[in-house]
């Protein structure tokens, strides 16, 4: 085994977070703050910030750093911000306010964070993220957000994801939206006060890296295309913040928005930004079944729908009658019987598996045999017809609208889909990269969801790492170095630009016979066979020799129509999908060179007798950085992993 | 199924566009309508000419980003976004007439794809509460009526996608601009703003150039998320008090 | 990107604050209507009854205010409605049409599908608010040149003001410009009065079917038409009055 893996990685130095303080985790935050240099106020609008991403991380973080009184750009390659792919969450975000006084705290939910990331997060980070979470609540509430509230005016909780608090704010099935309109509303109000500048159908290209006057590399701007006029812009500043969300289209088909890229990180990565841990994604179990190969993508069902829907296949293979007509003694409930504790509620990574599992026998439903029953008919029974529209009318109107089929009278159909990535670029405690300067915010970032997220965590994330962690981890960076500015003319500037710009010429030159989309779901295919819900190293092995051979497909046949400078969206997908296609064969290295199975990721090797996820903490206890090395050998750098007050345990469910 | 789809093209906002016939013979009716224009983009890539530009994302029905006007009917003829409109409301062998969002609020930008900016510059001119990070009271000490919290979520649910504008025919962003003057107007969060909010507002919005409404209410019936018609009521209460108390 | 900024003006010159006046103008407007219509139907009790109404109406006030006094009030008021009325009209519908996006001149198209050219759910009352107002102000001149200045005098010129009606109804071409015109008041009024409570922020309903504004509306459109008609219809089928 060892043997597959060293023909793509060298392994260099061992790193560590340096800059999360090291005393009681209780007051490391706190510490962190007060150790923290400041930016005096006048000096303020002097200081450049670039924030590349609007989403909850990057709306929260450019709202407050202008309200701070700095010099703020923002880029999205949307229309609006308000439209960031965090628009979609539907189930809520945690915090630990322990209104319902069921025993909720601080600590708890930090506990769960890193159990539930499977030991594979920072206790540092993890704990911080449990802390400020209340602090988010406060802050959106008195921002306008409307969350769920209860008779007597309070705020509404509920339990989600399987734990075992109401820990969970909701604003009907619109969560993610309510918080975003919020932090788009602060953004907005710093834009009408010119503090900030939004440009907004923007896409970043390249990160410009300027060495100081004493050698070390530092991020000072970024190249962006003005998607409308096609012009290539060079923009500069003193610190530059990637909250550019997750790379879930790496697989064509997810959850994500169909613009949600990796472009924007994979692009510092080129420029010497570690990669951590890229093969971590969380499938999620709930979502409507693909339909056919015109698919453009996948829409989620909210996972509350098993609090009260029976998940259940036929007992026998390729049984296609009508699922209203399989009786009762032929249908397989497979969750209740394999895990008769946890039931239908078993966490995501566990549920995806098994649905898969059971269409690898052959018991799938629907078109293709990739679906599962996720059926009501007992609840209706239960609770009434009343009761279940009320509390899941808009979904199932939802899922009436993309099937054509009812719910109500016959069972849905869900299938496993990409839905988050907990990798992302490695940051320190402060959230800064490698690359003095770059700083990484919400699900761009790898840091604190470890091998897998707990439900309502993202949001969480996007949040605190936007309204808390960056507004005072960035002042710090910004009064410890004195930085000259960076003219357009600075040779790596121009250098930067250039290679834009011949690559966008390279594109719009091949003039092959491939679409860009054909290649692009070439090789989501490949990534969901073999980097998906299993993964095995000879899958593995195999998807590296395809994607490789696809990425010369592409650069030598890949067919861009138009020219660069009008509004191009071939040209805009063709850039995204050269990155995918890159970032696809580091997702199957990280995930070849982790043979365990841990959250996320299940590697068929790693397993227990009774086909359980096997952890390796011997071996695997880090977190795994990648450099970008060259074309043929990444380097592998290993931030070892420490419990000091979580004991490592391997996840149970049965 | 086949069908015929005529799709306004337009080279950029300064060019003069038209409308544009196209065939399409395989096409199945789970299709979403974009996923049918994605088919005539690939098909049109492959034969060297141009796809067609519309702007799309979350195909969700939340972020707003999509929306045409097909047959006549902003989002087309159910009431969702133009993203989760499906074949299947329409038959075999039908022409479907595909034009950008019309408004001079709106140019065009290219073939299907409109400037919004607008909406965002209404918002910037008061629709927000000013709090600073950090400075935000503990969240449960300010109880907020069930039903206050309600509506002014229903409100809140705009996704800014300007079907409104595109189906009123005074190209008014009344409903639009409304439903935030609503959302934020019914917290008492809101209420410190509540006078400079809308005044800013209404200001903005006719200086975008969209026209006044004259209560057609044909805003609320092409609304993908079914924002009500009195919120249009409540904002023009709100600037009748506010000019009434000498606030402009 | 630039767009069509105009520019910024004051809240109180707002589309808002523009509808706000045609609003109380329109209200004030449909309160003299009431009353004139009121008036009118005092034709039906007898010729007298009508004769010393139109007196009564120029005697009022007196001697406090002089003859006529009290009516010229009226007059003042009503000639501001209708003016400010119609100056409002005119500067929102040509903003509103250019607002819609309608390029190149006369015959202009917004939406170039032939489906669906009538909206989805709009009313016929408001399509016809423009041209209906405009029917109604040629109508107001034709009006007050027939029956208060009897220049236009059909049946022959008189002092009696019941006579002046009398007269002017025993034509049908008279009749029929009455009743178009009355049609037209009250379709203006259909969608107008709903109009004006919405527009002073008085409906508290999701859609304008489910509004009391809208019942209100409806109800006193037909008033007002049926109200206005029965005297001229009366006069002209059954000779009312002799
Ligand atoms: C369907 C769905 C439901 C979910 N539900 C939940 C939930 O209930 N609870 C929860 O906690 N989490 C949920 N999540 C996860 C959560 O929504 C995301 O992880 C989170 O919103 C990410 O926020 P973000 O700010 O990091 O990035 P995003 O919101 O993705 O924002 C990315 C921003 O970066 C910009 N951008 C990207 N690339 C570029 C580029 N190259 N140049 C310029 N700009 C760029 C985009 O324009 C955008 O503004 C859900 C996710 C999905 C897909
Ligand atoms: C002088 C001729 C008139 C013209 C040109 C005119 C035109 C208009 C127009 C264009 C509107 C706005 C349309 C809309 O809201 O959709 C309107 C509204 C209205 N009109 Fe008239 N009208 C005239 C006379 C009248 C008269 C005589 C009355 C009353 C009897 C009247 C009562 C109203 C009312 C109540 C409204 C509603 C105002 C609002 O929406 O706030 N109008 N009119
Ligand atoms: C069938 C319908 C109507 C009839 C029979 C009618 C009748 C009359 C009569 C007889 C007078 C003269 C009264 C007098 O001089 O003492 C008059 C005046 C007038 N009417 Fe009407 N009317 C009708 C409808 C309307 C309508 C719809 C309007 C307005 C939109 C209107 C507006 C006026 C005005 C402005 C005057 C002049 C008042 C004055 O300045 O003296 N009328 N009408
Ligand atoms: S009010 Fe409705 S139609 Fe208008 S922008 Fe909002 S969601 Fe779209
Ligand atoms: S259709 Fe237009 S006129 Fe007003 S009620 Fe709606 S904005
Ligand atoms: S694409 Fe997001 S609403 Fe349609």
């Amino acid at each position: 085994m060892a043997q597959a893996i060293d023909e793509f990685i060298t392994v260099g130095d061992e790193i560590a977070d340096s800059a999360a303080p090291s005393g009681p985790i209780e007051k490391r935050w706190d510490e962190r703050k007060f150790s923290a240099k400041l930016v005096n106020p006048a000096n303020r609008r002097k200081i450049n910030v670039i924030i590349v991403g609007t989403g909850l991380a990057g709306a929260a973080a450019a709202a407050t750093m202008g309200e701070a009184g700095y010099n703020v750009k923002t880029f999205c390659y949307q229309d609006s911000p308000r439209r960031a792919h965090s628009i979609a969450a539907q189930g809520g975000i945690n915090a630990a306010k322990n209104y319902r006084n069921d025993g909720d705290s601080v600590y708890r939910l930090f506990y769960d964070t890193v159990k539930g990331g499977d030991f594979r997060s920072r206790e540092s980070n993890s704990y911080r993220l449990a802390q400020v979470s209340v602090n988010i609540i406060d802050q959106c509430v008195a921002q306008g957000v409307p969350f769920a509230r209860e008779y007597g005016g309070l705020l509404d909780n509920r339990s989600f994801g399987g734990v075992q608090v109401s820990r969970t704010f909701y604003a009907r099935g619109q969560t993610g939206q309510q918080l975003l309109i919020g932090a788009y509303q602060a953004l907005e109000r710093q834009i009408a006060a010119g503090t900030v500048e939004m440009n907004t159908r923007h896409e970043m290209l390249d990160l410009i890296v300027v060495p100081d006057s004493d050698g070390t590399e530092r991020a000072r701007g970024i190249i962006v295309r003005d998607m409308v006029s096609g012009e290539i812009e060079t923009h500069t500043a003193d610190v530059v913040v990637l909250a550019t969300g997750g790379y879930g289209n790496v697989y064509f088909l997810s959850t994500n928005a169909m613009g949600s890229n990796v472009t924007a990180t994979w692009r510092a990565h080129r420029k010497g930004a570690y990669f951590g841990n890229p093969c971590y994604t969380q499938i999620h179990p709930t979502c409507i079944p693909v339909s056919g190969e015109y698919q453009s993508k996948l829409t989620l069902m909210s996972e509350s729908l098993r609090n009260d829907g029976r998940i259940w296949v036929p007992k026998a293979q390729g049984d296609d009658r009508h699922p209203t007509d399989i009786p009762e003694d032929e249908r397989d409930y497979y969750l209740e019987r394999i895990y008769p504790s946890f039931g239908n509620l078993v966490p995501r990574d566990i549920a995806s598996r098994a649905a898969k599992y059971q269409c690898d026998d052959g018991k799938g439903v629907g078109p293709g045999g990739l679906g599962v029953y996720l059926d009501f008919a007992d609840a209706i029974a239960r609770m009434g017809r009343k009761t279940v529209e009320a509390k899941y009318g808009n979904l199932f109107d939802m899922y009436a609208r993309i099937t054509g089929e009812d719910p109500y009278s016959q069972p849905m159909r869900i299938y496993p889909a990409v839905h988050y990535v907990m990798g992302g670029l490695w940051v320190d405690y402060d959230l800064q990269s490698n690359i003095k300067g770059l700083f990484v915010g919400g699900e761009a970032n790898f840091s604190d969801q470890g091998a897998n997220r707990l439900g309502a965590s993202a949001l969480m994330q996007g949040l605190a790492d936007g309204y808390f962690v960056l507004p005072s981890t960035l002042p710090d960076y910004l009064a410890s170095h004195h930085l000259e500015p960076v003219t357009e003319d600075h040779p790596r500037v121009v250098e930067a630009r250039k290679a834009v710009e011949e690559r966008v010429e390279k594109l719009l030159s091949i003039n092959g016979s491939r679409t860009v989309d054909s290649i692009h779901k070439e090789l989501g295919h490949i990534m969901w066979e073999y980097c998906g819900m299993e993964r095995s190293e000879e899958g593995l092995v195999k998807a590296i020799g395809l994607i490789r051979d696809l990425k010369n497909e592409f650069w030598t046949n890949v067919k861009v129509t138009g020219v660069n400078e009008e509004l191009n969206q071939t040209l805009e997908r063709a850039n995204r999908v050269a990155d995918f296609i890159e970032l696809g064969e580091l997702m199957c290295i990280d995930a070849l060179n982790r043979a365990e199975s841990c959250g996320g990721h299940f590697r068929s090797e790693s397993q227990t007798e009774d086909g359980e996820a096997l952890r390796h903490d011997d071996e695997f206890a880090y977190v795994a950085a990648w450099e970008y090395g060259d074309d043929d050998k990444k380097v592998l750098h290993k931030e070892p992993l420490t419990y000091e007050y979580i004991e490592m345990k391997a996840r149970s469910y049965k | 199924m086949k069908i015929t789809v005529n799709v306004w093209r337009q080279k950029n906002a300064d060019a003069k566009g038209a409308m544009v016939t196209y065939q399409l013979d395989d096409v199945l009716e789970d299709m979403s309508f974009l996923e049918m224009l994605d088919v005539l983009n690939e098909t049109l890539t492959l034969a060297g000419e141009d796809p067609v530009a519309f702007d799309s994302d979350c195909r969700e029905g939340i972020c707003g980003s999509c929306g045409v006007v097909i047959n006549g009917i902003p989002h087309g003829p159910e009431v969702t976004t133009t993203c989760q409109l499906h074949l299947r409301s329409f038959k075999d062998g039908d022409v479907i007439d595909i034009e950008p969002w019309r408004a001079s609020g709106f140019p065009v930008v290219k073939d299907l794809v409109v400037d919004r900016g607008a909406f965002d510059r209404i918002i910037q001119a008061g629709g927000y509460i000013s709090v600073n990070t950090g400075s935000a009271p503990e969240a449960n000490n300010l109880p907020v009526p069930k039903e206050d919290a309600d509506h002014a979520f229903e409100a809140a649910t705009c996704i800014g996608c300007g079907a409104c504008v595109a189906a009123c025919p005074n190209g008014s962003a009344m409903l639009f601009t409304a439903a935030k003057i609503t959302h934020l107007g019914l917290l008492p969060q809101g209420q410190p703003e509540r006078d400079s909010r809308v005044l800013g507002m209404v200001e903005q919005h006719d200086a975008e150039g969209f026209g006044g409404c004259t209560n057609i209410g044909e805003c609320t019936t092409a609304c993908p998320k079914g924002i009500p018609l009195d919120v249009i009521s409540r904002l023009n209460r709100d600037l009748l008090g506010a000019l009434a108390a000498g606030k402009a | 990107m630039s767009t069509t900024q105009l520019k910024r003006v004051p809240a109180s010159r707002s589309t808002v604050a523009k509808k706000y006046a045609m609003a109380v103008s329109g209200l004030i407007m449909v309160g003299y209507l009431v009353l004139h219509m009121y008036g009118n139907l005092k034709a039906l009790q007898s010729p007298e009854a009508f004769n010393d109404y139109a007196h009564h109406l120029r005697t009022i006030g007196e001697p406090i205010l002089p003859h006529t006094g009290l009516l010229w009030i009226v007059r003042v008021v009503l000639l501001a409605a209708v003016l400010i009325h119609a100056y409002c009209a005119i500067s929102l519908w040509r903003r509103n049409k250019k607002a819609a996006g309608f390029t190149g001149g006369l015959g202009a198209k917004r939406y170039h599908s032939k489906q669906n050219r009538t909206g989805i759910q709009r009313s016929y009352a408001s399509f016809t608010m423009r041209w209906g107002g405009v029917t109604i102000a040629l109508f107001i001149v034709f009006h007050i040149l027939n029956l208060t200045t009897n220049d236009i005098h059909p049946g022959g010129a008189s002092d009696e003001p019941y006579e002046k009606l009398h007269n002017s109804f025993q034509y049908f071409w008279v009749l029929l410009s009455y009743t178009v015109a009355m049609i037209a008041v009250g379709f203006h009024l259909w969608h107008g009065f709903w109009s004006a409570l919405q527009t002073l922020g008085q409906n508290r309903s999701s859609t304008r079917i489910e509004s009391n504004a809208n019942t209100a509306a409806i109800v006193i459109a037909a008033v007002i038409t049926i109200g206005f008609l029965v005297p001229p219809f009366s006069i002209y089928f059954f000779g009312l009055g002799g």
